[in-house]
């Protein structure tokens, strides 16, 4: 549809383009005129255009909650080649609009924290001038997961996905002078984006399969051909699913691809709440959910998908176990919480999934911004405890929750909301996530037993290790000067921190058991919902796991005081080797050092030094000196003399004669 | 009208002792002289033939020949004093900086 | 509008004007040498933009036709014969597109001998003009010949300290391969009695029986040129040696000589050879893009890394050629073009820090984007563009080849295309290792600390070539109107002879 035709369907609709061009007006302006603006008017614009994007997305809902069915806006023909035509449209249905309202909302609070956040950033890394920088970038993330969730076929979703890929990217390496040895943070951006590029791979084949099994791109049209096709071809689809899961455990990071996740935490931490936890990870998920009508084609696809969602929710869970760093916990807390929406999407429970994606979005945001906040007190402490010290460079992390401890008396409301959300995470009745999470394990718990458990097991560790991680943070002694000295952030950073609160406690409304909005909601796109009930016995389960975990995590960590004169990790003496284990994520990125990373450098170095010099060009050049050394052979009949010349030239001639003569 | 043999016998006469000359004297004058001795006897068989047959081309051919000479004489000469003054001989065995 | 003259006729010999004003110049007047030359390829882009006016994107043959006779030997006939469609008009806007720009790098980095350099520097531009342009076999190998010789001596004269040897080596390589190349365009000519290019597609059932043999003899010297794996070799060498004008050009055209000489000849003239060696091609392609990626990461010198980067590049293109889809070959068509973009402003720019610190070692840089933020940001654009970044030019044409590819009937398998694809990742790899090690972590080097950012003119070269970038990357619709027509109209002529064969 065009512009006007749209505007008949809906006034509202017409609107759907600014989605992506606000905040890349933003951007521009940042851009071209940000150097006059000073941090806080680079901080108005870049939140006013993600805000903006926001208003848009809330219309959008609007228009849709009268015209249900929403509509495709063409906004022009992107490139046609033959019989292979893509547009970029913008497609309005429930399901873009949910991540539309996800993306910019939270995305908008999280602009919002960046401001007061990166102030003191720039300045603890002794760069302001990289403040607008910072805005430029999230206001081009933000457009790009526009693309990506507003697109209506794989092509420009596609686009999308590489372009958030990027973002991820240059926020990683945001400070790329700094992290291990000077060039860790480039090393993590690098191994995101590389990481990442193996799903894209995945997703391109799908891309290229699609292509060539339906004759277009465009979402409505395949989705419509996909029963069909499925009947003729099987093959196709299942292949065109798998490979589309492999892009999903890039972007999503799941088993085998999540490596990146944890390490891409060397961003700014609102770069890890925006991006690696609340809106681009998820996309994954979102792609299995918007490609559900091919999935459901191929049961056989959904159960690797929902045994990768599980598997990884499991292992991810575990690591966060043994992991020191505030954000690393998150960081795998994160992965195992996209396992738990992957195994949802997988089984076929898509709102169940999106309702996660959803509240998980809320709660994860909380978490890493309010980590930020905790970061941002030790730093402040450790900067007044060395104030008047000789200022250089020494090795406190302030990042390390050893070093922490008691910090709920020092910052009041960033305990309290941290708080909240862990116990969100955690999933403690009546909190957000205690629903979304209870939706997931009931439908396992019909589809399959053994996901039900892992899924389960998983629940229990997550509220172990949040249970850990809120007593090593924020109860007993400050185990640091730092931590001893650290004071509650300002409030252009508790703010969006307090509304983020406010949303995950609340958040779970959303999918009420018995009210079931988002369900309602999302039917209108999704065929074929199937109403998610509640189970009481799984209910109560999920509820007693959590609180089991959190009273163990109380038993370990919480009577006694830690980490003193050196101790180790209470929980290294039970596990022993295990833990060890624990702690070194299952050696799972030195294996791929070994087995992929390895290898290739040794094999390009062998491509370039012995068979591109030494065989291809040693051949070349040996054929070189070969004519070198035959024309040394013969110059020896060169001696000079004319008179010899002319008597070649005689013996010549009577050979050439006698032989006509001859013949 | 004598015999074509003849002109034949000494025009094959007048090239081997061309041949001969070039091959064996070492002053660049004898063997320029030489190399006229073979345009020469190629001339006579020019003409004698152009006699014998009755048409012109041969004679023709004889001009470009002879306008070819006088050409390359002309050139070998100057190379000739131009050598002298860089080396003060003309022998042919002193000039071998073609060497290979 | 007409000046009486053909327009590309024009456009090909207007820089003989600029030659021979730079001929009446003293070789110490440098500055008004550097104007005359860049003015002079600057009308040429007008010139070329002209020419684009009046070319009509709709239609699918030889249009702007220019025929005169030209020799006549004993029956055969040797026409003055020019002519633009969509696979060369493109070539020749990028041709004259790089030229000026090329001219405007060397204006610090040229300062000995810039009157032969300029001179040498139209000529070759003559030359490849002329080659996009020419349709008869033999214009088209004089005009092939003659780019060898200014580049053999911008390497040898102007280049770095191996520079006879690269210079000698790129001579060698290509002269060997051409060589091949003539004996089949006279074979062609005897047996048909004539060169130009319309009449010998028309006629080309009388040489069908010598298909194979004229193929691989035109392959040869196509190969070389693009280069494939394996005989890439004197590519890294030309590269490193060659000034930094020289590698723009270089790459961003000479190497495109190669790919569309198979469109132009290969293909139309030799259909069914097309299609049995197409395989052959494809594997080779591929192996060039895994192989020359593989390669690139081991280098440690940025020119060399970009140059064997080529290698993998043109991989895509050669398999878009040989799959024989509309979308493979139009994408090939483009990917030449942003090729040449790319790569041509990475060069750039190795080039400028390269006159910064006289070093092209990796490992000499690092963290450089804190001191020179413009050049980290443009170098980040270009990086990206190369390894095909939707938004940008490269995944267009990278796509669209991949996705013909997949699809192709000739090469009956989706093998290829999935192979080929893994190259997307490894050029990440590359490409980004490069960028880590010279625009990331900390400044390691002291001399670093002190680098100019861009000047004015630096920014000038590089902004055109990073419009370009963006336009074709987000809207490259114009593009594919100009090449599609052509395009289809080659693949359906050679997939009659894939029917034919079946």
């Amino acid at each position: 549809m065009s512009l006007f035709e749209i505007a008949s369907v809906h006034p509202f609709f017409q609107l759907v383009p600014l989605v992506v061009f606000l905040p890349v007006l933003g951007l521009l302006i940042n851009l071209l005129v940000g150097k006059y603006l000073g941090e806080k008017g680079v901080g108005a614009v870049a939140s006013l255009a993600t805000g903006g994007a926001f208003a848009v997305a809330v219309l959008l809902a609007i228009g849709l909650g009268q015209v249900s069915e929403g509509a495709t806006l063409t906004l022009a023909n992107w490139m046609t080649v033959g019989d292979f035509s893509v547009n970029w449209s913008f497609r309005i249905d429930t399901l873009s609009v949910l991540m539309m309202l996800v993306v910019s909302g939270v995305g908008m609070l999280i602009h919002i924290y960046s401001i007061g956040y990166m102030h003191s950033d720039v300045r603890h890394n002794e760069d302001p001038g990289r403040f607008r920088r910072f805005f430029v970038y999230l206001n081009l993330f933000i457009a790009f997961m526009m693309v990506l969730v507003s697109s209506d076929n794989f092509l420009m979703l596609f686009v999308g996905w590489e372009g958030v890929g990027l973002c991820s990217y240059l926020l990683i390496g945001f400070w790329f002078e700094k992290g291990a040895d000077g060039i860790g943070n480039a090393k993590a951006a690098k191994k995101a984006f590389v990481v990442n590029r193996i799903g894209d791979f995945g997703l391109l084949i799908a891309l290229f399969l699609l292509f060539h099994s339906f004759g277009t791109l465009n979402f409505a049209e395949i989705f419509e051909q996909a029963p069909a096709i499925a009947a003729a071809a099987p093959g196709a689809i299942m292949a065109i699913t798998l490979f589309m899961l492999l892009g999903v455990t890039g972007k999503s990071a799941q088993l085998p691809l999540y490596v990146w996740l944890p390490d891409a935490m060397a961003g700014p931490t609102p770069v890890s709440a925006l991006i690696h936890a609340a809106t681009m990870v998820t996309a994954g998920v979102y792609l299995v959910a918007r490609s559900q009508a091919l999935y459901v084609e191929v049961p056989a696809a959904q159960n690797i998908v929902m045994w990768v969602g599980a598997l990884t929710a499991f292992f991810a869970a575990t690591i966060a176990v043994g992991q020191n760093d505030i954000k690393k916990v998150l960081a795998y807390s994160t992965i195992s919480q996209l396992g738990f929406m992957v195994t949802a999407v997988g089984m076929g429970a898509t709102v169940a999934g999106m309702f996660h994606l959803t509240t998980h979005a809320f709660f994860k945001a909380l978490l890493f911004l309010g980590a930020g906040s905790v970061i941002l007190g030790v730093e402040h402490g450790h900067a007044q405890a060395n104030k008047h010290a000789e200022h250089g460079h020494d090795s406190f992390d302030p990042q390390d929750m050893r070093e922490m401890g008691g910090l709920r008396k020092r910052m009041p409301l960033t305990f309290i909301v941290y708080l909240l959300g862990a116990l969100t995470l955690a999933g403690i009745a009546p909190l957000a996530g205690f629903f979304s999470k209870d939706e997931i394990l009931a439908a396992a718990n019909e589809k399959s037993i053994a996901i039900y458990a892992l899924l389960t097991a998983a629940a229990f560790l997550t509220a172990f290790y949040m249970g850990r991680q809120l007593l090593m943070v924020f109860f007993g002694k400050p185990r640091s000067v730092a931590s001893e000295k650290a004071s509650e952030s300002p409030l252009l950073v508790t703010l969006p921190l307090v509304v983020l609160a406010l949303l995950s406690v609340f958040g779970g409304a959303l999918n009420l058991p018995g009210s079931h909005i988002l369900e309602t909601w999302l039917e209108h796109t999704l065929e074929g919902v199937t109403p998610g009930h509640f189970v009481l016995t799984v209910a109560l389960i999920s509820l007693a796991v959590a609180l089991l975990g959190l009273l163990l995590a109380w038993l370990v960590y919480g009577r006694k005081p830690l980490f003193e004169n050196g101790q180790p990790d209470p929980l290294r003496k039970p596990l022993n080797g295990l833990f060890t284990a624990l702690e070194n994520k299952w050696w799972v990125d030195e294996l791929y050092n070994t087995v992929i990373v390895r290898p290739y450098d040794a094999v390009a170095r062998f491509s370039a030094g012995v068979i591109d010099q030494g065989i291809i060009d040693g051949l070349i050049n040996g054929m070189g000196s070969m004519v070198g050394s035959l024309a040394k052979a013969w110059r020896r009949y060169q001696n000079g003399y004319v008179r010899s010349y002319a008597l070649t030239i005689v013996v010549g001639v009577v050979l050439v004669i006698t032989y006509l003569v001859l013949r | 009208m004598m015999p074509m043999s003849y002109f034949i016998g000494l025009s094959i006469l007048m090239f081997a002792m061309g041949i001969l000359g070039v091959l064996l004297r070492r002053n660049p004058l004898i063997v320029f002289m030489s190399l006229e001795l073979m345009f020469n006897s190629a001339n006579l068989l020019f003409v004698a033939f152009s006699a014998y047959h009755h048409v012109l081309d041969g004679q023709l051919f004889v001009f470009f020949v002879m306008t070819t000479a006088a050409a390359e004489v002309a050139v070998g000469l100057a190379l000739i004093v131009a050598i002298f003054k860089a080396k003060r001989t003309i022998d042919l065995d002193q000039m071998s900086s073609l060497k290979g | 509008m007409n000046f009486g003259i053909h327009p590309l006729l024009l456009v090909t010999f207007f820089p003989f004007v600029g030659v021979l004003v730079i001929l009446f110049l003293n070789t110490q007047q440098k500055q008004a040498i550097r104007w005359t030359a860049l003015v002079t390829s600057l009308i040429t882009f007008g010139i070329s933009l002209w020419v684009l006016a009046q070319f009509q994107p709709g239609t699918p043959g030889i249009q702007l036709e220019l025929r005169q006779p030209w020799l006549r030997l004993d029956g055969l006939s040797i026409d003055f014969y020019m002519g633009v469609d969509g696979l060369s008009i493109l070539m020749v806007l990028l041709t004259a597109l790089l030229t000026p720009i090329a001219i405007l790098s060397t204006w610090s980095a040229v300062e000995e001998r810039v009157k032969g350099f300029m001179i040498f520097f139209l000529l070759l531009e003559v030359g490849m003009t002329g080659v996009f342009l020419a349709l008869d076999l033999v214009l088209f190998y004089v005009f092939w010949e003659f780019t060898l010789i200014p580049m053999y001596f911008l390497i040898g004269i102007w280049g770095g300290e191996r520079r006879i040897y690269a210079a000698v080596k790129f001579f060698l390589f290509t002269m060997a391969g051409s060589l091949l190349m003539l004996l089949a365009i006279l074979v062609i000519g005897f047996q048909t009695g004539t060169f130009a290019w319309s009449d010998l597609v028309a006629q080309r059932e009388v040489f069908a029986n010598l298909q194979i043999w004229l193929f691989l003899a035109f392959g040869l010297a196509f190969a070389i040129k693009v280069p494939m794996f394996p005989l890439h070799t004197w590519l890294p060498d030309a590269h490193v040696e060659a000034p930094t004008a020289g590698s723009v050009i270089l790459a961003g055209v000479l190497l495109k000589m190669g790919a569309y000489g198979f469109l132009r000849f290969n293909l139309p003239l030799f259909p069914d050879a097309t299609v049995r060696l197409a395989p052959y091609m494809a594997i080779l392609a591929i192996i060039g893009i895994i192989y020359g990626a593989a390669v690139s990461l081991a280098q440690k010198d940025m020119k060399k890394l970009v140059a064997y980067s080529s290698v993998s590049h043109l991989g895509f293109v050669v398999l878009g050629i040989f799959a024989l889809t509309t979308q493979s070959v139009a994408g090939g068509v483009l990917q030449m073009v942003n090729h040449g973009l790319s790569t041509g402003a990475l060069f750039l720019i190795v080039g400028m820090l390269y006159e910064r610190r006289h070093t092209r070692e990796m490992s000499a840089f690092g963290g450089v984007w804190k001191v020179v933020p413009v050049m980290g940001a443009l170098m980040l654009v270009v990086t990206l563009s190369s390894m095909g970044l939707p938004g940008l030019n490269g995944f267009v044409g990278e796509f669209t080849i991949l996705l013909g590819t997949f699809g192709s009937t000739v090469l009956g398998s989706p093998w290829f295309a999935g192979v080929a694809t893994l190259g997307v990742i490894l050029a990440a790899v590359y490409l980004l290792v490069m960028f880590e090690k010279v625009f990331l972590g900390p400044v390691k080097v002291e001399a670093n600390l002190l680098l100019k950012d861009l000047s004015l003119r630096e920014i000038v070269t590089l902004v055109p070539l990073l419009i370009l970038i963006f336009w074709i990357g987000l809207y490259p619709q114009p593009f594919f109107n100009l090449i599609n027509p052509s395009v289809e109209n080659l693949v359906s002529l050679v997939s009659s002879a894939l029917l034919a064969a079946h």
